[in-house]
């Protein structure tokens, strides 16, 4: 039952998964590290770029501006939150800072429910990517291909953004030690802001770009939030590296498992997070020190 | 104001769940509906437990809900097994040998890598259930076919059927679940959970296995919602296979923060809320679907204002209106009472000595090194102290005087060198285990259990020395801990605060909290105490009283003391150590380290430091 053609395309499946995943840790990431904050409603963020993108689709029939626009109401939404409740609790314990975002991603998700119902929704690929492509040794929907292509791009300039710009560094270096920051005379509260934007913009960005692959449903971000924790841990909190390996990783777990038994997807993905846990507690490229 | 009557919560629970099918049906509450509740509230009794007292978040008790619902419902529909009541405990053991696997990867980590790891681990045990496990479990059918409680009496049986009937046997399982959750939470190992929720770090280091407790408080947890698992089954005459869903432990976190956590009965308020207006929502005002939403908006509200949820803030009211009417009875007499000047209480005894043959020096460094990366926090420092001695240590900032400290106390491991104390070689062991030998210290910034009173933090660091590192005596009262109250009482008045016994941290004065971080330290009755700065931030006076305080508790007991305040300083001891830049400069009587050349050079001249007194 297992042919050579069969587990190739599984392990493209991991690859789109996989690098879909990592970018919408890399969002849940960025947030943790510099803000402090776990963000329980990046599903829901997710979730909400792609009705966002799907609603722009059904008046323009461009998916480019679905696209943009999906991650800029996402990105918006992100900042309004921040500014009206997430700052509030940043001096709040980690439980009410959960509690809080958890209760929120509640209401994205049954607030998304009340307009467009729990009915499936669909947003076709770009006609550019339609079809399949005859890779030679086996055909693949080229979609999933450009899945790839495209959140490699978006990985590649959150790369630029935190890597090679004044923001960047400022964002990493408040990873390492906020207070410091501060006192440093940068206002890292608007820094705040914009960290907690550009990652609710990453899971928004990922929610569009995946909308082709699957049907949309108000609760597509539960399972993937719960598969972006298990990327943080396995790639260390705090990490945009960890990040990347931990989704691939993660994205190949899933998409080989399946193929045997899609039952087992989880327990294995679990597996490898007990495995990480246990030998490398603060996770594969994790900093020791940051709880 | 609870203490005078101790079995006053459980009479009211009692009368409560007595009175309730006389009053609920009128208010609309159908059976059924009372009786979910009381499901929602046993398992939240648990997870209040874990969440509110241990403040440990997890996002998966789902998990063990399922799990005992499963096992129960199995024995029962497809093993064979006729006695529910057994099937349930079955359920509950199951849930809790589950809990206690999951809690040893879980707790590796704290914080929201818990809260994470809890929601993975949930989310596996959902998908095991649909499909490995799902000739076990009927997949998504359930187990249908659950039966009903009955009791063969020999006279006569009693048969649980559905509705009031069967609300008489959960309302009886949840009374005895109140029992023992309030039990737990009063026992030494409940004080534990508090102070680990409040302060892990300074629970370890008064010689908490806090790792154990936790662990504990997980698989409490987990039993608690194994038993309300199979009561589900039994309530529905069905065991649903949507148990396991992470909205099952989403929904069991809303109602214990709506309710208000740290309360136990937070959890039961909460489910009656939202099954309330869940129904009323619904049918009422035919909202449909909208109902979550209106819950999850209520919910936000509530965690951003009302942090101790609905029992809390009417707990905070009553404290308001009882404190307000209290203070006006008590001021009248209070202002004209000087505060006596009390002698000052025997010095308390240090801690029995393991070996008594022992009589080298109590502490002895060598070759102590500590390096981070490039930089030399501390650098071959050869210290010795006898029994019973006096030792200063001083240094410019940045001499590395607290990182010897957090060496010798073993917070952190040093780079190189090793550390005896009464001859045991303690180099690499943990914090919690030198404390429990008899070496703590207390805190340059103040690590105190800041949402519990005076009392309880004392008792805190000193059922630590009474009952040992780890015990599990869940059913024993704090009063019966012997020597217990004598220990909490002497030390309040070694550090002068048996006024303030029951004032919480939070409301006393900065030196009081001085004074109550020495107490820690010193209720647990150590021989060899390490001060990191005892004084700093003091007043004059405050720093007079102190240094009071500090000679009245060193008899019997070696001492090592870290300040900036020389003249105390010179005056309380009997030897100095000066560190400066990592290496000990010089040793010798306060005389001669006044006069010695290499330190006033240290503090006025090359480095350019300046005496901070």
């Amino acid at each position: 039952m297992i042919s050579w053609p069969n587990l190739v395309s599984q392990l493209f499946n991991g690859l789109a998964l996989g690098a879909l995943l990592a970018l919408i840790s890399s969002g849940l990431t960025i947030i943790y590290g510099t803000l402090g904050v776990l963000n329980l409603a990046h599903g829901a963020m997710f979730m909400i770029g792609g009705y966002a993108g799907f609603v722009t689709y059904q008046y323009t029939e461009s998916f480019i501006l679905a696209v943009i626009a999906g991650s800029l109401f996402v990105m918006l939404l992100g900042v309004l939150m921040e500014r009206a409740i997430i700052r509030h609790f940043y001096h709040r314990p980690h439980e009410d800072q959960l509690l809080v975002t958890f209760g929120l991603g509640i209401c994205f998700v049954e607030l998304v429910r009340l307009v467009f119902s729990s009915q499936s929704q669909i947003v076709p690929p770009p006609a550019l990517f339609q079809g399949i492509t005859n890779l030679g040794f086996m055909f693949y929907p080229t979609y999933r291909l450009a899945v790839v292509g495209i959140v490699a791009i978006a990985l590649g300039a959150l790369f630029i953004v935190l890597y090679r710009t004044r923001l960047g560094m400022i964002v990493r270096a408040g990873i390492e030690d906020s207070v410091m920051v501060d006192s440093l005379g940068i206002n890292v509260y608007r820094v705040f802001m914009i960290v907690f934007g550009i990652g609710a913009m990453a899971a928004g960005f990922a929610g569009i770009v995946n909308a082709p692959v699957v049907s949309l449903t108000p609760g597509i971000g539960d399972d993937i939030l719960v598969q972006t924790f298990v990327v943080v841990v396995i790639g260390g909190v705090g990490s945009f590296p960890g990040a990347i390996l931990g989704g691939l990783i993660a994205g190949e777990i899933i998409s080989v498992t399946s193929m045997f038994n899609p039952g087992y997807a989880y327990v294995m993905l679990f597996a490898a997070m007990t495995l990480v846990l246990v030998v490398r507690p603060h996770g594969l490229l994790g900093v020791q020190g940051r709880e | 104001m609870l203490k005078q009557r101790p079995l006053l919560i459980e009479t009211l629970t009692a009368v409560g769940l007595i009175v309730a099918p006389f009053v609920l049906p009128h208010l609309g509450f159908a059976p059924n509906t009372v009786n979910r509740i009381l499901v929602w509230g046993l398992f939240g009794l648990g997870f209040d437990i874990l969440f509110g007292f241990t403040g440990l978040l997890s996002f998966g008790q789902s998990a063990f809900y399922g799990t005992g619902g499963f096992v129960a419902a199995y024995l029962l529909t497809r093993a064979g097994f006729s006695n529910v009541l057994g099937a349930l405990v079955f359920g509950m053991i199951a849930a809790a040998a589950t809990g206690y696997l999951i809690g040893l990867i879980a707790l590796r980590r704290t914080g929201i890598y818990f809260a994470m790891i809890t929601v993975a681990i949930a989310e596996v045990f959902f998908f095991v259930e649909f499909n490995p496990l799902s000739d076990f479990t009927g997949g998504e059918n359930g187990l249908p076919g659950v039966p009903t409680p009955s009791f063969n009496l020999g006279f006569t049986t009693i048969h649980f059927t559905n509705g009031w009937s069967l609300y008489q046997f959960i309302a009886l399982c949840y009374f005895i679940g109140v029992i023992i959750a309030l039990r737990i939470v009063r026992s030494p190992v409940g004080a534990i959970f508090s102070a680990i929720r409040d302060n892990p770090l300074r629970a370890t280091a008064v010689g908490h296995n806090i790792h154990s407790y936790k662990l504990t408080a997980f698989v409490i947890a987990a039993a608690y919602a194994g038993f309300a698992g199979g009561l589900l089954g039994v309530l529905q005459a069905f065991m649903p296979p949507d148990a396991f869903t992470f909205d099952t432990s989403g929904q069991l976190v809303m109602q214990t923060a709506i309710g208000g956590r740290g309360t136990l009965f937070g959890p039961l308020v909460g489910a009656t809320v939202w099954l309330f207006l869940q129904d009323f929502l619904q049918s009422a005002l035919g909202l449909g679907a909208a109902w979550k939403l209106v819950l999850g908006v209520v919910f936000v509200l509530l965690v951003c204002f009302l942090r101790g949820g609905i029992v809390g803030g009417l707990i905070d009211l009553y404290g308001l209106v009882s404190g307000k009417r209290a203070r006006k009875a008590s001021e009248t007499e209070e202002a004209e009472v000087e505060p006596p000047l009390q002698a000052p209480p025997a010095p308390m005894q240090a801690k029995e000595v393991a070996h008594p043959a022992y009589s080298g020096p109590i502490l002895k460094a060598t070759g102590l090194t500590k390096r981070y990366g490039g930089l030399v926090a501390n650098s071959d420092i050869d210290f010795s102290v006898n029994q019973g001695e006096l030792r200063g240590i001083i240094g410019p900032n940045g001499a590395g005087k607290s990182t010897f400290f957090k060496m010798l106390t073993c917070e952190i491991a040093p780079t190189s060198g090793q550390i005896v104390f009464e001859g045991r070689d303690i180099t690499g062991l943990k914090v919690t285990d030198v404390c429990q030998l008899g070496l703590t210290k207390s805190y340059q910034v103040n690590q105190l259990f800041t949402g519990l009173t005076v009392r309880q933090n004392l008792t805190i660091a000193a059922l630590a020395e009474l009952r040992g590192k780890f015990r599990l005596d869940l059913f024993r009262t704090l009063a019966g801990v012997k020597g217990l109250t004598e220990q909490v009482e002497h030390t309040l008045a070694l550090v002068n605060l048996t006024r303030r016994a029951d004032t919480p941290v939070s409301a006393l004065a900065y030196g009081e909290k001085r004074r109550l971080e020495i107490g820690l330290a010193l209720a647990t009755s150590p021989r060899l105490l390490l001060l990191d700065e005892p004084l700093a931030g003091m007043s004059p006076r405050e720093r007079i009283e102190t240094v009071r305080l500090l000679k009245s508790i060193a008899r019997g007991r070696t001492m090592i003391i870290i300040d900036h305040d020389m003249d105390s300083l010179f005056e309380l001891v009997e030897r100095v150590t000066v560190l400066q830049e990592g290496r000990v400069l010089v040793s010798g009587t306060p005389e001669e380290i006044k006069t010695n050349a290499a330190v006033q050079e240290a503090y006025l001249g090359g480095v350019h430091g300046e005496i901070a007194a």
